[in-house]
This record gives structure tokens, C-alpha cells and sequence, in this order.
């Protein structure tokens, strides 16, 4: 660094701040800019998946009824409620930084990351109820095609299929392409942010944070609520949108 | 300008609106409002849920001028691609004129 750079710093330096910010609150501000910009490429990379799911809904509307009710809408809705109080302990772990209280943020990151850990749980057994019904798309699961069962009209099967009327058991496998699709690239983000909160949690145990110095936390927390609200479209497009149409329908 | 510290009351807040908005688009989803409404409900819901936890969660509320312009050009592009698209399939069972 020119010395001449060096002197316009009014305190003695931070030792996290780097050498290209004029101080840390700079560098904070870049930092979180910077996590927008990458937000945005997640909004378009999403959006991309919204658009393909709106586009076919549009096209097979009875299809993706049928498929959409035979999700299991209890888990969805927990799911949601878990993931909502995930963000609020992500936000009070950002707080606890700002405030400079070790022990609550480590508790907070914590608590983040079993409630993540639970949402990814809960994710499993709904796969597994899929993997029963059969309703892996395409030829993912080696000699378990796609291949639901059928209902026929009167039958009440939960694990069978229920078609509404001009719905195509391929249609319904293309709801699941979109389904797995989603909620898989959804469930491998929040694989990735319950890494990214380990990191966190050994930094905070560390001892690296303080009321300066918490960037990495902020621009986590942006991560883990951008998860987050991908997943509050997630379950009204996937889980509920087709229920209040079953009795329209077979 | 200095960081703003959310305090954890508003975030209680927030956290308990979500909360309610969750249930509320629950129980939306189990009525049935007359044609397209349903959609729309619960978009609506989304939306303002999303909103909420972009406004407070993530501090956008109290960020500069430059996290704003990022935000409302993802949109804008989200916008475009949406709307460039459905011109093309919402139209392909049009007639021509004459």
C-alpha cells in the first residue's frame, strides 16, 4: 500500500479490512452490493424454472391439478413454517453479530442449521413417498420408471393417481420433471447454505466477529432468505394451487 | 452513512406476519374464489411475504440507492423474460386478420 493511502485512515486499521477499502464500512457496503449481484443471477437462474412451470401450467392445467394434489400438502406447509423460523434465527444471528454477542450468535447459527437440517429431512421423506407412488420422472431411478398407478373413477387410493378430466399420465410426469426439478435445485441450496453456515459457525466460535467486522453473517443471512423466498413461491405454485379444483374435477 | 441495526422486535414482527401469511394462503388455498382468483391470492400472498423478508430480513429497507437499482433491474429483466415469452404462446392460436 502508498504510504500516502495509509495516512488518510483515521484509526489504526482493522486487521480484516483490505488494503483497496478506505475503511470497513466501505468494504461492508461492497460486500453486501456484490451479494445483490450474485442474488440476481439466482433470481434469473429461478426464474428461468418459474417461467417453464407457468408456461406448462398455462398448457396442461388439468395435468399439473391432478399431479399438484398428490403432494403431501401437510409436509408442505410444515416445511414452509420451518423455514420461515430459519430465517428469523438467521436474522437474529446477524443481529447478535451487530451487537457483539458471541454466544447468542453461535447459538442462532446453530439453531439455523437444524432447522435447515430438518427442511432437507422432511424434503427426504416426501421424495420417498414419490419413490413409492412411483413418480420419479423419466428413468432417474435405474429399473423404476415413471409409472404411477392410475385411480379409477370412485377409487380412493392416496398413493394412486387421480386424474381430473383431460389429464395425460404424461403431463403429470412432466409437473414431476418441473417438481424435482425446483425443489431439487432448491434443496441442493440449502445443502450449500448449511455448509456455508459450518464455515460461520467455526469463524463465530473463533471469536472473528465483531460490531465492525460481521460481513461474511450479512451476506449469508442474503443467501439463506433468498433460499428462503424461492421457497415461499415454491409451495403455493407446487402444493396448492390445484387443491381447491378437486372437486371440479374426478 | 453508518449501518442501521435492525432491532429484534421488527424482526418478530416480520417473523410473525410470514407466519400469518402462510396460514392465511393455506386456508385460501381450501376456498374456491371465482376464475383466475385463486392465482392470484396466492401470488399476492407470495409477493408480500417476499417482500417483507427482502424490506427487513435483508435490509433493504435501510440499504443504499445502489442495492435498490440492482434489485428493481432483476426485476425488470424477470419481467422481460416473462412477458417476451408469453407473447409468443399466448398468441399462436390467433387468426390472422384477413
Amino acid at each position: 500500500m502508498p504510504e500516502g493511502l495509509a495516512t488518510t485512515h483515521e484509526h489504526a486499521a482493522h486487521p480484516a479490512l483490505q488494503h483497496h477499502f478506505a475503511n470497513m464500512e466501505q468494504q461492508r457496503e461492497a460486500g453486501t452490493l456484490g451479494m445483490w449481484v450474485f442474488l440476481v443471477t439466482e433470481i434469473m437462474f429461478f426464474g428461468g424454472m418459474f417461467l417453464a412451470y407457468t408456461l406448462y401450467r398455462y398448457q396442461y392445467p388439468g395435468a399439473f391439478v391432478s399431479a399438484s394434489n398428490h403432494l403431501d400438502i401437510k409436509l408442505g406447509a410444515i416445511n414452509t413454517a420451518v423455514l420461515i423460523v430459519s430465517s428469523f434465527t438467521m436474522a437474529m444471528a446477524v443481529y447478535s453479530t451487530q451487537v457483539g454477542r458471541q454466544r447468542a450468535t453461535i447459538l442462532c447459527l446453530i439453531l439455523t442449521m437444524i432447522l435447515g437440517a430438518g427442511f432437507l429431512g422432511i424434503k427426504a421423506v416426501e421424495y420417498k413417498q414419490k419413490y413409492n407412488d412411483r413418480l420419479i420422472p423419466g428413468k432417474l431411478i435405474p429399473n423404476r420408471p415413471f409409472g404411477p398407478e392410475v385411480a379409477k373413477p370412485g377409487e380412493t387410493d392416496p398413493h394412486k393417481l387421480h386424474l381430473v378430466e383431460g389429464a395425460t399420465v404424461q403431463n403429470v410426469e412432466l409437473f414431476y420433471w418441473i417438481y424435482f426439478a425446483m425443489t431439487g435445485m432448491h434443496a441442493l441450496h440449502m445443502i450449500i447454505g448449511l455448509g456455508i453456515m459450518l464455515v460461520l459457525l467455526i469463524m463465530a466460535w473463533r471469536g472473528r466477529f465483531s460490531p465492525e467486522y460481521h460481513a461474511p453473517v450479512e451476506i449469508s443471512g442474503l443467501y439463506w432468505h433468498f433460499v428462503d423466498i424461492v421457497w415461499i413461491f415454491l409451495f403455493p405454485l407446487l402444493y396448492l394451487l390445484g387443491r381447491h379444483l378437486e372437486g371440479h374435477g374426478g | 452513512m453508518s449501518e442501521h441495526i435492525v432491532q429484534p422486535r421488527i424482526y418478530i414482527a416480520i417473523f410473525l406476519a410470514l407466519m400469518v401469511g402462510t396460514a392465511l394462503t393455506l386456508l385460501a388455498a381450501f376456498y374456491d374464489f371465482p376464475g383466475p382468483l385463486n392465482a392470484v391470492v396466492a401470488l399476492t400472498i407470495a409477493v408480500i411475504k417476499a417482500t417483507l423478508v427482502v424490506l427487513y430480513f435483508m435490509h433493504v429497507r435501510y440499504s443504499g440507492r445502489l442495492v435498490w437499482l440492482v434489485i428493481v433491474a432483476a426485476l425488470l429483466w424477470l419481467v422481460i423474460m416473462f412477458a417476451i415469452t408469453f407473447s409468443d404462446y399466448w398468441t399462436r392460436a390467433w387468426q390472422p386478420p384477413f
